[in-house]
């Protein structure tokens, strides 16, 4: 009789399904293959992917890179800290680090460009969110993630921690640059 | 095993002796863990809105890390071990296969949810549930967590086994109930999560005292998922068993289709358990191809099958209340429906809330590329405060409506206030996980202490409206609170205080089901067809919003950087 008997059909299985349930069903798979496809036709049409690019890595390892980076590419140095301003070749790669509670260093970009952005951490989990653009990326210790980035729009622009990462998440914040 | 069996004189269900104290204490358990959870979501919610800001960030980070394990862990799996032995021993009428085990499984659940509250308590485990390595946590505060999952499949073994002495001893014939189906749905899913859960938490349990040198934090990531999204699907599994469960017995609503509901409930056990990807949609280590077809050939029937329920459910009623005579135009059955009966109005929000807020959101959420304007911002706890507080903790509330008469034999107390309870919560509550995904979208982090960045070497200034956003989550979390703590105050003032009902008849053997006559199912069979045309033009309201804000955010994601 209800949901809480045994079905009163035994043979419940036979009992015919509705029209209008038939139709339903239909549109709900429908509406997935569609979604299904939207992911593959933004891969190959769309302009915002992400990148599929990364590489095991150290902590170590990666901080030797980045610090290369950064001696070859320095133009200036900004706050309290000394955080170098980094300028990242036109169409070249640059490296962010990932640390309690920082993101080093300043990168400095140009409008139009793609750069290839090297992420990781150099510890726990951390949170890339460019704001506020709103882009966010989870940074993982131990991998290397290369991501490609042409920015639309110049200005200066907020990297906020936003993967929990300790008692100085909250004070995680990093900076770019759009000329 | 000498035991025996009430009938309850109000329900007609028939409750095994040990069956019905066990989920007594089970459910007595989840409710004490909703109230510890709900002092720390007032604490949450006080520090996160802007204007007050109430604990300093050690604290919140301590406290939300209770929050997560004492609400989504604790509460809602004491809970559904109570369901569990209803839709096996009570609503088949047998006696609960090995209550000491049962019993065993409680206490194991018990001890380990404490020694994790303790762990986290000591200060030393503010790691969020999540808990991703390398971050480390005291190693009790895994132990803890590997207890509660012991005891949590000791339960869900004692079911299985209930459902195997129903069949030995014949208590019902033909096929399972759909609420006992669905059940099982749930506590097949829940198998395999606590596999893929001791696959994870042994390790990390080894790791913190020393005998396991490091774990990858991808990995980690990866196989914690299987965990942490499966046992979401426990929760829907069971909260869908749940919405049929109240929808028989209001109404004596029986499913549109046993095929179509049962079909729906398998495929969650089929597609679910890789639908972890959907977390690590913006995470460096898993390829594109692996994320789409994850997401979209495992996760989308899956979203299938709960677009099924959510039409069948409301249709089953539709049914019900149309073979009643409520049959002008095409919400008459609605708006004839029992309102002030908290049992059917919590149900009803949690069903909208759920499909519309939860069910919409969690699938933008989870597409490839979209994923990358929200992952990780307040938008995640919103939507999940739409679905596993709006749609399971809500139904969980207004069931035990039911249950406390019922299972506890006491009157509700002040009923008046019983009415408007899943009214407060569940509308505050679907408020909330609104602005919540309001200030997401805005690009606020979740598991934030400071929005103002104290400390930090730059300023960065959040657009006004996201303030704005963050008060009314203040405004609209402080009422959901409210909401939660009456029924609390509710269900608790009514165990201690509330009129003595009387309990039935007692027997020593099991009265079986009554087998169904041949009449009966010719009944159910023949021409008593009636068409839901109100629950199709809810479907396609659903339909309609689904495929705008799918778009609308394919939309915003066209504007940002572009990325490759
Ligand atoms: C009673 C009212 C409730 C309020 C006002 C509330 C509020 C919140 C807020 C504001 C957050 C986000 C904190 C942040 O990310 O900074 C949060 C997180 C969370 N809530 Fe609730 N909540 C409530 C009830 C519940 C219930 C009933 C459940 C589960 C059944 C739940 C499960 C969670 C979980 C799992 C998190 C994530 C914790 C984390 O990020 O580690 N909440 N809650
Ligand atoms: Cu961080
Ligand atoms: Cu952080």
């Amino acid at each position: 009789m209800s949901a809480i008997l045994p079905p009163s059909d035994r043979l419940w299985w036979k009992q015919p399904i509705d029209k209008v349930e038939w139709a339903w069903i239909g549109i709900a798979f429908v509406w997935g293959m569609i979604m299904f496809v939207m992911m593959i036709y933004w891969h190959i049409y769309g302009k915002q992917n992400l990148s599929n690019e990364a590489y095991k890595t150290s902590p170590e390892m990666f901080a030797a890179k980045a610090e290369k980076f950064i001696a070859e590419n320095t133009v200036r140095t900004e706050t309290e800290q000394q955080i170098p301003v980094v300028k990242v070749p036109a169409g070249g790669d640059g490296y962010l680090i990932a640390r309690l509670w920082a993101w080093y260093p300043i990168l400095e970009l140009e409008k139009g460009q793609t750069y290839k952005i090297h992420l990781s951490s150099m510890d726990y989990n951390h949170g890339f969110s460019l704001q506020p653009v709103n882009i966010n990326i989870q940074v993982i210790p131990g991998y290397e993630h290369v991501v490609k980035m042409t920015p639309t729009k110049e200005g200066t622009y907020a990297i906020v921690c936003n993967e929990y990462c300790g008692i100085g998440h909250h004070s995680m914040l990093g900076r770019i640059y759009v000329k | 095993m000498a035991t025996t069996y009430r009938t309850c004189p109000v329900s007609g269900l028939q409750f095994e002796d040990q069956a019905e104290k066990l989920m007594r204490w089970n459910a007595v358990a989840g409710v004490l863990w909703l109230l510890v959870g709900g002092i720390t979501a007032l604490l949450v919610i006080l520090t996160r809105w802007p204007a007050i800001k109430l604990l300093p960030a050690d604290q919140f980070y301590l406290i939300l890390t209770a929050h997560g394990i004492d609400m989504l862990i604790l509460w809602i799996l004491f809970f559904e071990m109570a369901v569990l032995y209803f839709a096996s021993s009570t609503l088949l009428r047998c006696r609960l296969a090995t209550p000491k085990i049962a019993w065993l499984g409680f206490w194991l659940m018990v001890i380990g949810g404490i020694t994790t509250n303790i762990a986290i308590f000591q200060g030393e485990s503010s790691v969020m549930f999540t808990s991703y390595v390398p971050m480390q946590a005291a190693p009790h505060f895994y132990l803890g967590i590997i207890l509660v999952a012991v005891g949590a499949l000791l339960g869900v073994a004692v079911f299985f086994g209930t459902l195997v002495v129903a069949k030995k001893d014949r208590t019902y014939q033909g096929s399972l109930p759909l609420v006992t189906f669905g059940a099982l749905t749930a506590a097949i899913i829940a198998t395999f999560t606590i596999l893929a859960g001791a696959g994870i938490l042994i390790p990390t349990f080894l790791w913190s005292v020393g005998l396991i040198k490091e774990i990858d934090a991808q990995l980690y990531r990866m196989v914690w998922w299987g965990l942490g999204h499966s046992s979401q699907q426990i929760n829907v599994a069971a909260h869908v068993s749940v919405w049929y469960l109240t929808a028989a017995v209001i109404f004596g609503a029986k499913p549109l289709s046993e095929k179509v509901s049962r079909f729906a409930f398998l495929l969650y056990i089929l597609f679910l358990q890789l639908a972890s990807a959907h977390h690590l949609l913006s995470d460096p280590g898993m390829s594109a191809e692996w994320k789409v077809l994850n997401t979209s050939y495992f996760m989308y029937f899956a979203v299938m099958a709960s677009m099924i329920h959510g039409f069948t459910v409301p249709g089953a009623i539709e049914a019900a209340q149309r073979r009643k005579g409520y049959t002008n135009g095409l919400f008459e059955w609605l708006r004839k429906a029992p309102w002030g009966n908290p049992v059917f109005s919590g149900m009803f929000i949690s069903l909208v809330s759920f499909g519309f807020l939860g069910g919409i959101s969690g699938v933008v959420l989870g597409t490839e590329q979209i994923n990358m304007l929200m992952h990780n911002t307040f938008y995640v706890p919103g939507h999940f405060h739409t679905t596993v507080v709006t749609g399971t903790t809500l139904a969980f509330m207004s069931i035990t409506y039911l249950l406390v008469p019922v299972l506890f034999r006491r009157e509700m107390i002040l009923p008046k206030l019983c009415q408007i309870q899943p009214y407060l919560f569940g509308i505050s509550m679907s408020v909330l996980g609104l602005v919540m995904m309001g200030a997401g979208t805005l690009g606020v982090s979740r598991r934030h202490w400071d929005m103002a960045f104290s400390g930090a070497p730059f300023q960065y200034e959040w657009p006004g409206a996201a303030y704005l956003m963050m008060g009314l989550t203040g405004i609209f979390g402080v009422i959901a609170v409210i909401g939660g703590g009456l029924w609390i105050l509710l269900v608790v003032g009514s165990l201690l205080f509330g009129r003595k009902l009387d309990g039935g008849k007692v027997a020593d053997r099991p009265t079986p089901i009554p087998a169904n006559t041949q009449a009966a199912s010719a009944v159910a069979h023949g021409s008593d067809h009636v068409g839901v045309p109100g629950t199709v033009v809810l479907a396609l309201l659903l339909l309609v919003s689904f495929v705008l804000y799918y778009f609308v955010n394919w939309k915003y994601l066209s504007e940002v950087w572009l990325l490759s």
